[in-house]
């Protein structure tokens, strides 16, 4: 098992006919994964990568059956994609957009709320159970089936946890990479409550780092219950300057409280076990595992 | 991105917020020339830097007559501001701006973000306010309080009037600004609008004393009428050029110039530098869009700063972002330039080995390392001894 995704989910690809979205899906077919649908208005009725094509997004799953979709469509149009996909009441949605204005956000927000739709992103490197389905932009060269659940703000710092932990024979369970910006969809809490709930899963990373709510929302969420698997913590950002935005959007601080300091604080008092840094994720997950 | 006060104010009077008289100055003649025009008792010379915690470096001052305001803004314009949300070496002051200084019987701190657990937009408030009280938020987190506003005008008006109450802050002529304040913050696709302060003067009108807006540079797509003012007080001129080359570049201190390709690695890499006694020249982010050309830029703003001594190349490849994209990049900048400086390269992840082989081949001064705590004190011990 895993969460969100596995071999049974079936993808379509929202601007699958652009350079990313062609890219993207191209290596995930070849990763093995069910892709079963392309969506780009006024395309309707071709294929692309021997997929077939649709006007939109209720078409492709009244035709193909299409549970999880893959947005990769350009900025000023995400959000509108994004809430097509949530109207259809497709399950899972990955938007890998990056950039995506913060108030357009906003409405999406408001589609989610009340709607069964798990969004993930945008600016996120999407999903990957190994071995079953890819939703996303990450590299699965390292990528290991096991028994691990990483959640994660970060595309390359999940790259670099996984491929080391891989190294160490440390499978993974699913990754889910929650996104870089201010605002989005599926959070730290809500990966945290799936994982619990995961028989196939023994253990969760988290990848945080400065600004936002993620890390502290997480330490409360994991102080209120008994979480029964070990978490290990990784923030970064420890020494970046304050007020300055570094990447990601959401790692500009805007009123003080959300510091890495603070943040892996209030983890470790909620029991998450601190990796010092980048390098120390795998020896941490060892010692949990023991 | 940061608008200065100058720019805030005029967007936020364009809403029917109300602001003091004032006038932008960019020579000290002009200040005491514009204070004819304000026609103010006593006045007030504000550095414009597009960053906050002014009040405590010393740029905002008070002047009693237009001879006074002269010499204060003198002393500002040219200077070099340094503030908590600066960098060390601090913003260079181009303009003040001159306000009518007001008598304040209330004072108070409000600002609108957008609240990411549910997306609506929220505002902050606290009774206190003015200069220090940023720091003094931070310090205790119950001085600010939050109200979450659903974005529907009438029920918005009903729940900010009670909020705000609390406050003392039950005037409708008051509540009725912070609604304009509320359309300029949903209307401009701004990030934050903080009014601090919002203040009821001794003749009895709120008025915003000063104002601080960020507009999301990821919406100035659609906002045509901002182009001029992201030219001239956007980013440092590195940082808009990397921009421009889909790299994320924020300049710091140190000597170790540093190659990263994703946010978090790169927080990460500068964590562990600065860990190993090191400092790092610069945090960069290569964003997945880039091609080797934009990596190119983004080295060369590197070779550029003769403060850089050394640089660490850390890349974990993956998506569109493969090692050997990176190492191209880093050929192509280094074909291009005298200065060659050493390279510790930690490549891992998509075609790691053919990185390592394309910079071996172009004969580029490297030292490859698999392991990041090892490259990150290598890079550490080479930039120190360049700095010598």
């Amino acid at each position: 098992m895993a969460i969100l995704v596995d071999k049974n989910t079936r993808v379509m690809v929202q601007g699958m006919t652009g350079r990313a979205g062609t890219f993207y899906t191209d290596l995930a077919l070849r990763y093995g994964s069910a892709y079963v649908a392309g969506v780009r208005p006024g395309r309707g009725g071709t294929r692309h990568l021997g997929l077939p094509m649709f006007h939109t997004v209720a078409e492709a799953v009244a035709e193909t059956q299409a549970n999880a979709s893959l947005v990769v469509v350009p900025a000023p149009r995400a959000a509108d994609a994004m809430i097509e996909a949530i109207e259809a009441k497709i399950g899972v949605v990955v938007c890998i957009t990056e950039r995506v204005p913060q108030h357009d956000m906003v409405r999406v927000k408001r589609a989610l709320a009340g709607s069964d739709t798990v969004l993930i992103g945008p600016n996120s490197q999407g999903i990957l159970t190994p071995d079953q389905c890819k939703i996303g932009v990450m590299p699965t060269k390292d990528a290991r089936a096991g028994r691990i659940g990483i959640a994660s703000r970060s595309a390359s710092l999940t790259s670099e946890v996984l491929a080391n932990c891989s190294a160490a024979k440390i499978g993974q369970s699913t990754t889910v990479g929650v996104g870089g910006d201010v605002l989005h969809g599926i959070g730290f809490q809500g990966c945290l409550e799936r994982f619990r709930d995961d028989p196939d899963t023994d253990a969760v990373v988290l990848i945080g780092e400065i600004g936002g709510r993620e890390e502290e929302n997480a330490a409360a969420y994991l102080a209120s219950v008994d979480y029964g698997k070990p978490v290990i913590g990784l923030v970064v950002g420890r020494h970046a300057p304050k007020g300055r935005r570094m990447g990601h959007a959401g790692t500009l601080s805007v009123f003080g409280h959300d510091s890495a300091d603070e943040k892996i604080e209030q983890l470790s008092a909620a029991g998450v076990l601190i990796a010092e840094d980048a390098s120390t994720v795998v020896e941490t997950v060892i010692g949990a595992l023991k | 991105m940061l608008l200065s006060e100058f720019k805030s104010k005029e967007l936020l009077a364009q809403y029917g917020v109300a602001v003091p008289r004032g006038r932008l100055a960019r020579t000290a003649e002009q200040a005491e020339e514009r204070c004819a025009e304000i026609a103010a008792t006593k006045y007030v010379v504000k550095a414009q830097i597009a960053a906050g915690g002014r009040g405590l470096a010393g740029g905002i001052r008070f002047a009693a007559t237009p001879s006074s305001v002269h010499d204060e803004a003198a002393k500002m314009l040219g200077s070099k501001l340094v503030t908590e949300q600066t960098t060390a070496e601090g913003e260079t002051v181009h303009a003040v701006y001159i306000e009518a200084a007001l008598t304040l019987k209330n004072q108070c701190y409000v600002a609108l973000a957008l609240d990411p657990d549910s997306g609506n937009p929220m505002l902050l408030a606290s009774s206190e306010g003015g200069v220090e009280f940023e720091q003094r938020a931070r310090m205790d987190e119950d001085a600010v309080r939050t109200l979450v506003l659903s974005g529907d005008g009438e029920a918005d008006r009903s729940s900010l009037a009670e909020f705000l109450g609390g406050f003392g802050i039950a005037e409708a002529p008051a509540i009725d600004q912070i609604v304009a304040a509320q359309r300029a913050f949903v209307e401009n696709d701004m990030t934050l609008l903080e009014i601090n302060t919002f203040a009821l003067t001794a003749d009895g009108d709120w008025v915003a004393i000063d104002a601080k807006v960020a507009l999301d540079q990821n919406a100035l797509f659609r906002h045509p009428e901002f182009d001029s003012i992201v030219e001239d007080q956007g980013l440092a001129s590195a940082e808009q050029e990397a921009q421009k080359s889909n790299i994320n570049f924020v300049k710091l201190s140190g000597n170790l110039g540093v190659i990263v390709n994703g946010a978090g690695l790169g927080l990460a890499t500068n964590d562990m530098i600065i860990d190993a006694n090191g400092q790092p020249a610069n945090f960069m982010d290569i964003r997945t869009t880039a091609t080797s050309f934009d990596i190119a830029k983004g080295v060369e703003i590197l070779l550029k700063d003769k403060t850089v001594k050394a640089i660490l190349l850390n890349v974990h490849g993956g998506g569109m972002t493969v090692c050997d994209t990176v190492a191209e990049g880093l050929t192509f900048a280094y074909s291009r330039n005298q200065r060659k400086l050493p390279v510790i390269a930690r490549l891992a992840g998509q075609n790691a080995d053919w990185g390592v082989q394309i910079l071996r081949d172009r004969k580029v001064p490297v030292e490859v390392f698999h392991d990041m705590p090892r490259a990150v004190a290598r890079a550490v011990e080479l930039a120190g001894k360049g700095a010598r």
